[in-house]
């Protein structure tokens, strides 16, 4: 199992390294470049940009930066700085005497890390989660003990459109319910403090994750239902609520933790879409933003943070399997 | 099995009618699809915007390019807007910014949202199922290799690669291609078509262990043979499942990139084919979503709906191909 988990880890590297190969070499294919992308503001002078290039080391061929980027180079002063393999994503083009890790790890001063822009980004993922959870397992549960009733058809049906209609478009009707119809809150927030406004997109993000939720509790539930235990349990006499809380529920939520990871990762990629809708200050609206603005370092950064999330998180679930189901074993 | 059945259900009760008429295994599930009342109504549903996408021409009550001045913003017809604007019968769902039937906009945004539904889907199909197959079948370095592609793909976010690749290529001549549906379809299948060859490649693990294609094999049925005339049949219902879901899929993908300005380019010439496209739709509706709310609602409804007639299609595709699998999703 060691070597396993291992092997699992190391083969991430080549994974990132052929990522971010193509991130590479798309990015650099795309028309124009970071200092030629204002419209509106005054442009750069060809003679500035081509300082600039050569300061940034832009000029080079591209295999040559590739390689500055991942394991470092020397800068204008002859000095070795460290590349990717150090944890040093390079400097943001846009965002200027930044760099990308500082853009999006570092908190303003004298906050904590979670006010940071991959703060933000993890604390509307969490919350999303923990909507997912706390709504979606108990309807899961109780359409499961009420199986062919009303209640399980129509949570049934609401997990299936949660399910089938994507997030986003998700947004726009609660957008024009809540903010357009009614009024109640306003379309892109300024602030990010207190609940309010967090509102809307953690229930936007997280709808799918809970009707999923929703749908594998009840699924595992009504497998639980039938076992021999569970008859062994009411016919010892227990108390009903503990015959479902300590023998059912325990049981059927083995599948729902194995999905958490791979959940809370799709939660995280898939937020970037809902983040540029609200003008999230997160992660993903950093993306989108660099994809426009062409900064390049930034636009490889993100990407490469997001794959790293996706694959660990995947690689979670086997571990988890057997962290708490002692049937499982993983073979090599 | 059932000859013995019968002959001795006809010997000691004759009047007993207990044979059916024998059905072929496609028959039966197509019987027990029908039965299904939620993918009917899918079946329905998708029919429906796949009429209106061709003939989209007969029903669109204008041109959906046509400038009309001065009825620019129209609410929809039921609508009675703080007085200076109200809704006429002539525009059904409104105008936009420009004075353009929404109406039709929206039923020209089918023909592109399902032909990006469906032809992409038929390219991974065709990719997927033979690199699975071949990877199932034969194993060893082709299998290492297809699993290695499926780790590095499964671990980039896929929207990210789409707009990454749609940025980079949008200006080359892929890009200029059908307005920009063909880079649309490439990067779609370049991901896509590794989710179908897992697929394949299981069935085809699990199937060639079989006797029957040890006994083809033991005639001296050549390989290629083996796996069109034996193997795809078998594992064609997991297939057709497969695709019932990568459809919507697509539509969704198509809509988020038209939403974020990198789909489809919205045509301006009268007579272009490739008018719009629910995403398209959809960005053009997030402008001015404070004053006219309705015309990002329409695109939105066609999306959720076609997304869920595809979901129930799929479903019951799923219980009518694998009567196992019944209510265990």
């Amino acid at each position: 199992m060691f070597t396993y988990l291992i092997r699992r880890i190391l083969w991430l590297i080549p994974v990132l390294l052929i990522v971010s190969a193509i991130t590479f070499i798309l990015m650099h294919s795309a028309p124009g470049g970071p200092w030629d992308r204002d419209l509106n503001a005054r442009q750069v002078d060809p003679l500035t940009q081509k300082l600039l290039n050569e300061y940034y080391g832009l000029d080079k061929p591209l295999w040559q930066q590739y390689v500055a980027y991942i394991f470092g180079d020397k800068d204008k002063d002859g000095k070795f700085v460290c590349g990717l393999v150090c944890g040093n994503m390079g400097p943001s083009y846009r965002i200027r005497g930044r760099a990308v890790q500082d853009v999006l790890f570092k908190p303003p001063e004298g906050k904590s890390f979670w006010y940071s822009r991959a703060g933000y980004s993890a604390r509307l993922g969490l919350i999303s989660l923990g909507f997912a959870i706390v709504v979606g397992v108990p309807i899961g549960v109780i359409a499961a003990l009420r199986q062919n009733t009303i209640t399980d058809y129509v949570s049934l049906f609401v997990a299936t459109i949660g399910i089938s209609v994507p997030s986003f478009v998700m947004a726009i009707f609660l957008i024009i319910i809540f903010a357009s119809w009614l009024h109640l809150i306003s379309v892109v927030p300024k602030e990010w403090t207190g609940i309010q406004p967090w509102i809307l997109p953690a229930l936007v993000l997280g709808f799918g994750t809970m009707a999923f939720t929703a749908r594998l509790t009840r699924t595992s539930m009504l497998e639980v239902l039938r076992q021999d235990y569970i008859r062994t349990a009411r016919a010892k006499g227990l108390q009903e609520r503990v015959v479902i809380i300590r023998h059912m529920i325990r049981n059927a939520l083995i599948p729902v933790v194995t999905i958490l990871g791979p959940a809370l990762a799709g939660l995280v990629t898939g937020s970037f879409i809902i983040e540029t809708m609200f003008g999230f200050p997160g992660m993903g609206r950093a993306y989108v933003t660099a994809i426009g603005q062409r900064d390049y370092s930034m636009i490889l950064g993100t990407t490469l943070l997001y794959v790293t999330l996706v694959s660990i998180a995947n690689l979670t679930v086997d571990f988890v399997y057997v962290a708490i189901d002692p049937r499982i074993k993983l073979s090599d | 099995m059932t000859e013995i059945a019968q002959t001795g259900a006809r010997h000691s009760i004759p009047d007993l009618q207990l044979q059916t008429p024998s059905r072929s295994l496609w028959q039966e599930a197509w019987a027990r699809l029908f039965r299904n009342k939620a993918s009917v109504f899918g079946l329905i549903v998708i029919a429906f915007f796949l009429l209106l996408g061709i003939f989209a021409p007969f029903f669109a009550p204008h041109n959906p390019l046509q400038l009309n001045s001065g009825k620019d913003f129209l609410p929809p017809a039921w609508v009675e807007l703080h007085g200076s604007k109200v809704g006429t019968s002539e525009f059904l769902l409104g105008t936009d910014t420009l004075g353009r039937d929404v109406l039709s906009r929206v039923i020209y945004g089918a023909r592109v949202s399902m032909l990006v539904g469906f032809l992409p889907t038929i390219i991974i199909l065709l990719m997927g199922t033979s690199i699975g197959m071949l990877a199932g079948y034969y194993g060893g370095r082709i299998d290492n290799l297809l699993m290695r592609i499926t780790d590095i793909m499964y671990g980039f976010p896929d929207l990210l690669f789409f707009i990454i690749a749609i940025v980079a290529l949008r200006d080359t001549w892929l890009g200029d291609l059908m307005n920009g549906l063909a880079l649309l379809f490439v990067a779609l299948a370049i991901v896509n078509w590794v989710g179908v060859a897992r697929i394949v490649r299981g069935q085809v693990l699990s199937l060639k262990e079989k006797e029957f294609i040890e006994a083809a094999r033991c005639i001296g049925v050549t390989d290629m043979r083996i796996m069109f005339r034996h193997l795809l049949p078998n594992a064609l219902g997991p297939i057709i499942v497969v695709s019932a879901f990568t459809i919507p899929n697509m539509i969704i993908t198509e809509a988020i990139l038209g939403y974020l300005g990198l789909g489809l380019r919205p045509a301006t010439s009268l007579e272009s084919f490739f008018v719009t496209s629910w995403g398209a739709l959809l960005l053009e509706g997030q402008t001015a979503i404070n004053a006219q709310p309705y015309m990002l609602l329409a695109p939105a409804l066609c999306v959720a709906l076609v997304v869920l007639a595809f979901t129930f299609l799929g479903d019951g595709l799923r219980d009518a191909l694998d009567p196992r699998m019944r209510g265990t999703q």
